[in-house]
C-alpha cells in the first residue's frame, strides 16, 4: 500500500494498521503531540484538527480513511517564532491555564471564523442565511471544545479580537 | 547556600513593594504561553523516548473478590503482546494527596468496580488495547457489599467535633431558624490530560515522565510501591494538562508502567482511557448534611449547626472536610458540628478542586438564604451582621479578613438591589429571572517549600524547584517575582519546574503552591542580594536593581565580575499556621433563568469578588477565579457522578455523560480582586486562590434559583426534574 496523506503540506505513508485513528497517527506515528487526546470518543474536542479546511474530532475517524487528504494540526497553523493572530491573541488574553485543551480551541476557532465567512448558521444564529458574530454564536460554536480549566470568558476575548482584527 | 525562614510572625510587605522593577502583580502574559498555544507544550504521554512499549491497564469488572486466574497464554498468542502483568506491587486507588507512602496494592484483590487488576503490554498501542479488551479474566466475588452511604455504618470524625453551648435549646429559643436537609451529588476533577507515565530504567535507575501534582510527595510514593529508594527515582511532570485534586497522589498507571517497564528492559507508556481516569481515580464524595441555623430579632446568629455525611471505601483515611469553612465563617454561641464517614464500595473518594468548601459551603450559604428570608433582612445585610471578630471555636484572631469589603464590593459592581425580595417578581416570555448571593471562604495554608536561584554570569536568573504548573501560573509568578527582586525584565529570567532533581517545592494542592514556593523564592532573590549588596558597598534594603542596573551607575553584570550566584530558598510555615485562623474571602452574586415550563436553570451573569492577599499576576490570579466560577455553574446545575445501585459502578465515567459546563454554559462572568497584603499568609503577602472561587458560588446559583421561580431545592445539582419538582404551585 503506497496511499498517503498531506500533514501540514507534508507528504506522509498511512499506517499498514487500519486500527489506527487519525489522532493517534498524529502523535504516535509522525510525532506532532500538539493535538490532544483528552477523551478518544469525540466528547471534549482536544483532539480538533482541519481536514482539507474544516474541523473534525481527530479521535472518531481512521488515519486510513484520509488517503490523499490534507490535514492542518495546531504545529502547521504557527510556531512559537511566528505565531498566527488566533494564537497570539489566546497568549495576549490568558485564554487558557493548563493549554491541554488550547491547540483543539485554536484549530476550532480557526474553522470558526472561515464558516462565518462561509455563512453556515448555527443554532444560535438570529438569521439563518447571514449569521454575524454575536457573542452568542461564538460560544455556541466553540461548544464541543471543553476546557476544564474555565478559560471560556478568555477564549471568548480572544477569538473575537481576532474576528475584529479581520473584519 | 540556603537561606531559611521559619514564619512565626508577620513579614513586612514594605521590603517586597520596595523593589523597583515593576514586575510583581502585573497581568505579565504566560512565559510559557506561546509554547501551549502552538503545541510544543510537552505534556506526559507526549515525551520522545526511545522505542517505548504501549501499556493498556485491565479493570475489574466485580465490586469486591479475588482474581482467580487470568488467561495470559491466550493474551501473549495474540499479535505484538509482551506481557500480561499483575504484579503485587501494582497500585489498585491513587494516593491521597501528601501520602508520601504506597497506596493500596495486590490488584488480585478487588474492592471497587473498575480497579486496575493487570497491565497488557504490547509493540503497539492498538495490538495492548485488543488485548487487554480481550483478556479473559476469572474472579470470585464476595457477596453482600455495602454500596449505600445511607444504610452503612456511620463512622464519627471526632476531629471535626465542636460542641458550644446548647444547639438544641438556642433553636427553640430562637425568634427565626431553619433546619433543614440537603444532599449533593459527587463530582469528578475531570481535568483534560488523561494521566499518563513513560518509565525507563537505565540499570537501578528509574526515570518516569507522568502527569502529577506533588513531585516532592509522588517520589516517596514511588518508591514505597516499587520497594526502591527515592534517589533511584526521578519524575518529570514539566506540564500538567489540568489536576484538581485529581493528580495529587502517584496513581495506578505510573506504577504499572515502573513495574512493566523493569520486566521488559525497555520504556513502557501508560495512558489511562477517559472512562479509566474517571473509574479509577479521585471522585468528590456524595454529601448528607443538615443545617441547624437560628436567629434573633435583629438578624444575630444564636446557633449554628452543621452536620454531615461522606463516604469513602475501607482503608482511606480522607473523608471530604465539609465543614472546614463552617468552624470560623459566621459567630454564634451555641455550636454543633459534626462529620460522620461510611464505608462503601464505590471507587475511592479524595480531593476535587475545594475538598469540603465546595459543597459545604453551599449547603451553609443555601440556609442563610432562608433564614434571612425569614428574618426579613436583605441577604448581604444578614451576612455582613454574622461576622466574627475572631475565630468563634479556637480564640484565636484572623491574619486578616476581607468578606465584608468582598460583599459591599461585590453586591455595589454587581448592581445588588437591597429592596424587598420575593420569587417571581420578574419574567420574561417562557423564563422567571432572578438574583441570589453567597459569602465565600477558603482556608489558607503554606508547604514547607524549597527553590534553587541562579544568577548567570550574563546576568540572568534561573529559577529550578520541582513545584509543577497545572495552569495555575507558577511558572510565570515565580518568574515575577525573581524578576522584581533581582531588578529583571522578565525575558531574562528562565523557571524549571516539574523535575525531582530540583529541589523540592510543596507540590501544587490545596491551594497552597503560589504562596509557599513563592516564598522560597523571595527568600533566595532576598540572600543574593545580601551579597550583590555587599559587592555594590550598600546594604541590601538600600540596594537598587532594575532592568539589569544597579543604583549608583554600574551594571549587575560588572558586580558579578564573570561569576554565577546561586542561593537556595527555604519556606516554612511556623507559628503563623498555628496562631491564627487564614483564609481568603469573597462573596458571588448570580443572575440566573428558570424555563416555566422545563424546569431548565441558565446562569446569565456572575460576579465573583475575592481577598486573597498578595495579587501575584493580575491576569493569571483573575483566571483562577473565572476557572473557579465556571465550577461553581457546574456544581450547580450539571455535574453529578451517578453510581449503580446493584454493583457501585460508575454509570456515567465519561465526558459525554459527566457534564462539565461548556464554553455556551458560561455567560457574562465577572472577577474582582480586592487587592491587600496580608503579612501573616506568607513570605510574601500572599493567599491561596486555586480554590476560593468555587468556595459557595453554587449557592449562589441555588438562591437565585429559588428568587427566580421559588423552588428552595434540597439536592445539587439542579438539575430540571429536580427543580420541576420543588416549584410551588
Ligand atoms: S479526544 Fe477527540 S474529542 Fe476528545
Ligand atoms: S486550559 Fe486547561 S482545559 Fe482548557
Amino acid at each position: 500500500m503506497s496511499e498517503t496523506i498531506t500533514v501540514n503540506g507534508v507528504s506522509q505513508p498511512l499506517p499498514d494498521d487500519v486500527r489506527v485513528s487519525l489522532l493517534d497517527f498524529l502523535r504516535q506515528h509522525l510525532g506532532l503531540t500538539g493535538t490532544k487526546k483528552g477523551c478518544d470518543h469525540g466528547q471534549c474536542g482536544a483532539c480538533t484538527v482541519l481536514v482539507d479546511g474544516f474541523r473534525i474530532n481527530s479521535c472518531l475517524t481512521l488515519a486510513a480513511m484520509h488517503a490523499d487528504q490534507e490535514v492542518t494540526t495546531i504545529e502547521g497553523l504557527g510556531t512559537p517564532e511566528d505565531p498566527s493572530a488566533l494564537q497570539r491573541a489566546f497568549v495576549e488574553h490568558d485564554a487558557f491555564q493548563c493549554g491541554y485543551c488550547t491547540p483543539g480551541q485554536i484549530c476550532s476557532a480557526t474553522a470558526l471564523l472561515e464558516e462565518i465567512r462561509s455563512e453556515w448558521p448555527s443554532d444560535a444564529s438570529d438569521d439563518l442565511a447571514a449569521p454575524t458574530l454575536t457573542d452568542e454564536e461564538i460560544r455556541e460554536r466553540m461548544s464541543g471544545n471543553l476546557c476544564r480549566c474555565g478559560a471560556y470568558a478568555n477564549i471568548l476575548a480572544a477569538i473575537r479580537q481576532v474576528a475584529e482584527e479581520d473584519a | 547556600m540556603t537561606a531559611h525562614l521559619k514564619q512565626d510572625g508577620p513579614v513586612d510587605r514594605a521590603h517586597l513593594d520596595g523593589m523597583q522593577q515593576g514586575l510583581l502583580g502585573k497581568a505579565v502574559p504566560r512565559i510559557e504561553g506561546y509554547a501551549k498555544v502552538t503545541g510544543t507544550a510537552t505534556y506526559a504521554a507526549e515525551y520522545d523516548v526511545a522505542d517505548p512499549a504501549e501499556g493498556v491497564l485491565v479493570t475489574a469488572t466485580i465490586t469486591k473478590g479475588k482474581v482467580t486466574y487470568i488467561d495470559n497464554d491466550a493474551a501473549l498468542a495474540m499479535p505484538g503482546v509482551l506481557a500480561v502483568i499483575a504484579d503485587a506491587r501494582m497500585t489498585t486507588r491513587p494516593a491521597q494527596g501528601t501520602a508520601g507512602e504506597a497506596p493500596e496494592q495486590e490488584p488480585q484483590s478487588v474492592s471497587y468496580w473498575g480497579q486496575p487488576i493487570a497491565v497488557v503490554v504490547a509493540e503497539t498501542f492498538e495490538e495492548a488495547r485488543n488485548a487487554a479488551k480481550h483478556l479473559v479474566v476469572a474472579y470470585e466475588a464476595d457477596a453482600d457489599v455495602d454500596l449505600d452511604p445511607a444504610a452503612a455504618q456511620p463512622e464519627p470524625q471526632d476531629g471535626q467535633a465542636v460542641e458550644m453551648g446548647d444547639l438544641t435549646a438556642a433553636m427553640d429559643a430562637a425568634t427565626h431558624s431553619v433546619d433543614l436537609t440537603i444532599e449533593t451529588d459527587g463530582h469528578a476533577s475531570a481535568a483534560m490530560e488523561p494521566h499518563a507515565a513513560i518509565a525507563d530504567w537505565d540499570g537501578d535507575n528509574l526515570t518516569v515522565r507522568a502527569s502529577l501534582q506533588m513531585l516532592n510527595y509522588n517520589i516517596a510514593e514511588l518508591a514505597d510501591a516499587l520497594g526502591v529508594e527515592e534517589d533511584n527515582v526521578r519524575l518529570i511532570s514539566r506540564y500538567v494538562g489540568g489536576g484538581f485534586g485529581s493528580k495529587l497522589g502517584i496513581s495506578e498507571e505510573v506504577v504499572a508502567a515502573a513495574l512493566a517497564a523493569r520486566q521488559l528492559g525497555r520504556p513502557v507508556r501508560v495512558v489511562m482511557s477517559r472512562q479509566q481516569v474517571f473509574q479509577c481515580i479521585m471522585r468528590r464524595s456524595e454529601t448528607h448534611q443538615r443545617l441547624q441555623l437560628a436567629c434573633d430579632a435583629e438578624g444575630r446568629l444564636t446557633a449554628f449547626g452543621h452536620h454531615a455525611r461522606v463516604s469513602n471505601l475501607p482503608g482511606e483515611s480522607f473523608a471530604e472536610p465539609v465543614l472546614q469553612s463552617s468552624h470560623f465563617l459566621y459567630g454564634a454561641e451555641n455550636r454543633s458540628l459534626g462529620m460522620d464517614l461510611v464505608r462503601i464500595h464505590r471507587m475511592t473518594a479524595g480531593s476535587v478542586r475545594a475538598p469540603g468548601e465546595a459543597v459545604g459551603m453551599p449547603a451553609l450559604e443555601m440556609a442563610m438564604d432562608e433564614l434571612a428570608e425569614k428574618a426579613g433582612i436583605d441577604p448581604v445585610a444578614f451576612r455582613l451582621r454574622n461576622i466574627p471578630g475572631e475565630n468563634p471555636e479556637e480564640d484565636l484572631p484572623f491574619t486578616s479578613h476581607t468578606l465584608a469589603d468582598c460583599l459591599r464590593q461585590g453586591a455595589e459592581a454587581f448592581g445588588w438591589d437591597d429592596g424587598p425580595r420575593r420569587p417571581r417578581m420578574r419574567r420574561e416570555g417562557d423564563w422567571w429571572i432572578g438574583t441570589g448571593m453567597a459569602s465565600a471562604a477558603r482556608v489558607h495554608n503554606v508547604s514547607e517549600a524549597k527553590a534553587r536561584v541562579r544568577l548567570t554570569a550574563e546576568g540572568r536568573a534561573v529559577v529550578q524547584t520541582d513545584m509543577t504548573d497545572l495552569g495555575t501560573g507558577t511558572y510565570t509568578i515565580l518568574a515575577q517575582i525573581a524578576g522584581e527582586m533581582l531588578g529583571l525584565p522578565i525575558d531574562r529570567v528562565t523557571v524549571e519546574l516539574g523535575d525531582t532533581n530540583h529541589p523540592r517545592g510543596p507540590g501544587s494542592g490545596g491551594s497552597w503552591g503560589a504562596a509557599s514556593i513563592g516564598s522560597a523564592v523571595y527568600l533566595a532573590c532576598k540572600a543574593l542580594r545580601e551579597e550583590i549588596a555587599r559587592r555594590a558597598n550598600t546594604g541590601e534594603a538600600e540596594l537598587g536593581l532594575k532592568d539589569g542596573a544597579v543604583a549608583g551607575g554600574r551594571t549587575l553584570v560588572d558586580l558579578l565580575g564573570g561569576e554565577a550566584l546561586e542561593e537556595v530558598g527555604h519556606y516554612e510555615p511556623g507559628d503563623n499556621q498555628d496562631a491564627w485562623t487564614a483564609s481568603g474571602f469573597g462573596a458571588f452574586f448570580a443572575q440566573v433563568r428558570v424555563n416555566h415550563w422545563t424546569g431548565e436553570a441558565r446562569v446569565d451573569r456572575m460576579l465573583g469578588a475575592f481577598g486573597f492577599g498578595r495579587v501575584l499576576n493580575e491576569k493569571t490570579a483573575r483566571s483562577q477565579c473565572l476557572g473557579g466560577i465556571t465550577w461553581s455553574i457546574g456544581a450547580a446545575l450539571t455535574e453529578a457522578l451517578h453510581f449503580d445501585p446493584r454493583d457501585g459502578h460508575l454509570a456515567n465515567p465519561d465526558l459525554a455523560e459527566y457534564h462539565v459546563p461548556v464554553h455556551r454554559d458560561v455567560q457574562d462572568v465577572e472577577v474582582l480582586m480586592l487587592e491587600e497584603r496580608d503579612p501573616l499568609a506568607s513570605a510574601i503577602q500572599a493567599k491561596g486562590i486555586g480554590e476560593l472561587g468555587m468556595c459557595g458560588g453554587a449557592g449562589a446559583i441555588a438562591n437565585a434559583v429559588y428568587n427566580a421561580c421559588g423552588a428552595r431545592l434540597r439536592e445539587l445539582p439542579m438539575t430540571p426534574d429536580r427543580i420541576l419538582a420543588a416549584l410551588p404551585e
